[in-house]
């Protein structure tokens, strides 16, 4: 049931793409997101796809996957991409009543596609390969310049490191009760949104109260290990940029380069 | 007549993913109306979700369950009523607790049945008492239970949908000695007079050593043994191999016997093993 979700899951590996930093990971994320939204004709867009299945087969997590974690979003790739083909401006195709296809709404449904698929493919990559624990730390390194505007930086990171511990504990605590409530002949299957939301009371009762219970206990033992906020506190595990990390940027940058060129050499197709 | 037939069941979790795992591996045996079987096992064996597999709660991969000789999934938009046929008390299941008040929460079950208020009053009431839960605690919030009433009130929430077939996932696991005690001569109470089939799942040999006819020793989701517990304790050496052990008592009285001592095979309870000892006592003329 909520196990079969594939966004978002550590898969332990020892890939290329697993040793590599944790912030050189976020950061060349970023990069490819940027480059995904900003290649505006084929060339371009086949550069940055290629890049992204070359990044996933070197991540040595198998492809069924990542078909998984876009099958939770093939609805919305659906839906943007037909609404596109309608939307596009020049000469119709083909025309039914108001609606008409062109050249360009074909093109717009294409690029769409292709980029919401990379974006998810590639950000999956990252959520596979990478420890919460080690995402959590780059993310705390990474905005600490932060700090200088007042924002507790230590904290927000904490925070997110507990909540996406908590994810997997929660949803196999979800299952536990739900399979418990069934086993009393609870239906949650019939009915109406009403109904439906009503029959959630006899599970979603306990989840609150062994949520609330989960966290007293983990206060005490955080406070128990004289826990203090992340003033003077120290690592076990130091991130270190390594040759590889190096290699990687260069490889991206590259990309980089190929995109931009690209742009400006060939037509823009939207 | 046996009531439920398992045939050829097997269950794989999470196929077509990295963490795909056989939890059971091609389980057949029949059970008998009445029987108490007690299943014993290695964490991870696959207990757990075998007898999720008898009411429904997961469909096999493969292989069948027949309840009265119907394959439970021939219909498998009433699966849900076959929750009402064998009632499954799972680990912990204080932590399913979520009404008002004991006496509403135990009655979820019976409702969802579908009973009238009469039926669910006297149900209730009757479940409350097999588990010794008084009329004063029934008005309470569950919440404000000991951690033993509230299993016990869990336990209760699924007798008083009064199933045929009684499935207890490790029912006394995390209780105090008095606890686990009273608990289980609750449950003999009841078996005594509802006659009804169980399935207890236990760590503990002394427990199932007292209470079950037969013993299923699971082990790497495999049905390895199955057999009265006589036999299957008797087997010291294939049970110590998959991380399981007999029960104290018969290993002492097993090493009486080898050291030459007049005693009969297969002593599973303390009280067997104290008659055991006065009889050969007395045959020596000690006492
Ligand atoms: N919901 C689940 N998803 C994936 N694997 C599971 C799940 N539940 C149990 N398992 C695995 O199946 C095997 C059998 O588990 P279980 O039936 O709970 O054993 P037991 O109750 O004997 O301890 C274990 O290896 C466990 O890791
Ligand atoms: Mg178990």
């Amino acid at each position: 049931m909520t196990r079969d979700i594939a966004l978002g899951q550590f898969i332990p590996g020892q890939s290329v793409i697993h040793r590599m930093d944790a912030r050189v990971k976020n950061l060349l994320l970023i990069a490819f997101i940027v480059l995904i939204f900003c290649s505006f004709n084929f060339v371009s867009l086949g550069i940055i796809t290629g890049a992204v299945i070359a990044v996933i087969l070197l991540s040595d997590i198998s492809v069924k996957m990542y078909l998984k974690s876009l099958k939770v979003i093939i609805v919305i790739i659906l839906i943007t991409s037909i609404l596109n083909i309608f939307y596009g401006s020049g000469d119709p195709i083909v025309q039914f009543g108001i609606f008409k296809i062109t050249l360009s709404g074909i093109y717009r449904a294409i690029f769409v596609t292709v980029r919401i698929i990379c974006l998810i493919l590639i950000s999956s990559c990252l959520t596979f390969t990478t420890s919460p624990t080690d995402l959590t730390d780059a993310i705390e390194r990474l905005m600490k310049p932060l700090k200088i505007l007042h924002i507790k930086v230590h904290e927000i990171a904490m925070m997110m490191t507990i909540a996406l511990r908590f994810v997997p504990t929660l949803l196999e605590e979800t299952d536990k009760i739900m399979a418990a409530q069934k086993a009393r002949g609870a239906d949650m299957e019939s009915g109406g949104m009403i109904k439906k939301i009503k029959a959630m009371t006899p599970v979603l009762i306990p989840l609150f109260v062994s949520a609330f219970r989960r966290a007293y206990e983990l206060a005490v033992a955080m406070e128990c290990r004289c826990y203090q906020g992340g003033d003077g506190r120290t690592r076990m595990k130091v991130l270190k940029i390594k040759k590889l990390d190096v290699a990687c940027i260069l490889v991206t940058v590259l990309v980089l380069a190929g995109v931009i060129l690209c742009n400006i050499f060939f037509a823009a197709k939207i | 007549m046996s009531i439920i037939e398992v045939k050829n069941l097997s269950f794989t979790y999470g196929i077509g993913t990295p963490f795909e795992k056989k939890a059971v591996d091609d389980v057949s045996l029949c059970v008998n109306e009445g029987e108490v079987i007690g299943l014993i096992g290695h964490t991870g064996s696959g207990k757990s979700t075998f007898v999720q597999m008898l009411n429904g709660l997961i469909k096999p991969t493969s292989g069948q369950v027949l309840l009265e000789g119907k394959d439970i999934w021939e219909k498998s938009k009433e699966i849900r009523k076959i929750c009402f046929k064998v009632g499954m008390v799972f680990q912990y299941p204080e932590y399913q607790l979520f009404d008002e008040t004991v006496y509403k929460d135990i009655s979820f079950g019976p409702r969802n049945k579908g009973l009238s208020e009469e039926e669910i009053d006297l149900t209730v009431r009757k479940a409350a008492k097999f588990v010794g839960l008084s009329d004063r605690l029934l008005n309470k919030s569950p919440f404000d239970l000991s951690g033993g009433e509230k299993r016990r009130a869990a336990i209760a929430g699924v007798i008083a949908m009064d199933p045929d077939v009684l499935v207890l996932d490790e029912p006394t696991a995390g209780l105090d000695p008095k606890g686990r005690e009273v608990l289980l001569a609750q449950i003999m109470g009841y078996h005594k007079e509802r006659k009804n089939t169980i399935f207890f799942v236990s760590h503990s040999m002394e427990d199932i050593s007292r209470i079950a006819d037969r013993v299923m020793v699971m082990n790497k989701g495999r049905l390895e043994m199955l057999d009265t517990p006589k036999n299957i304790f008797a087997q010291v050496e294939k049970i110590e191999s998959m991380g399981l052990r007999v029960p104290q008592i018969t290993k002492i009285m097993m090493t009486l016997r080898e050291r030459g001592y007049d005693i009969t095979d297969g002593v599973l309870t303390v009280e067997q093993a104290f008659s055991e000892i006065i009889n050969l006592l007395e045959k020596e003329g000690k006492i």
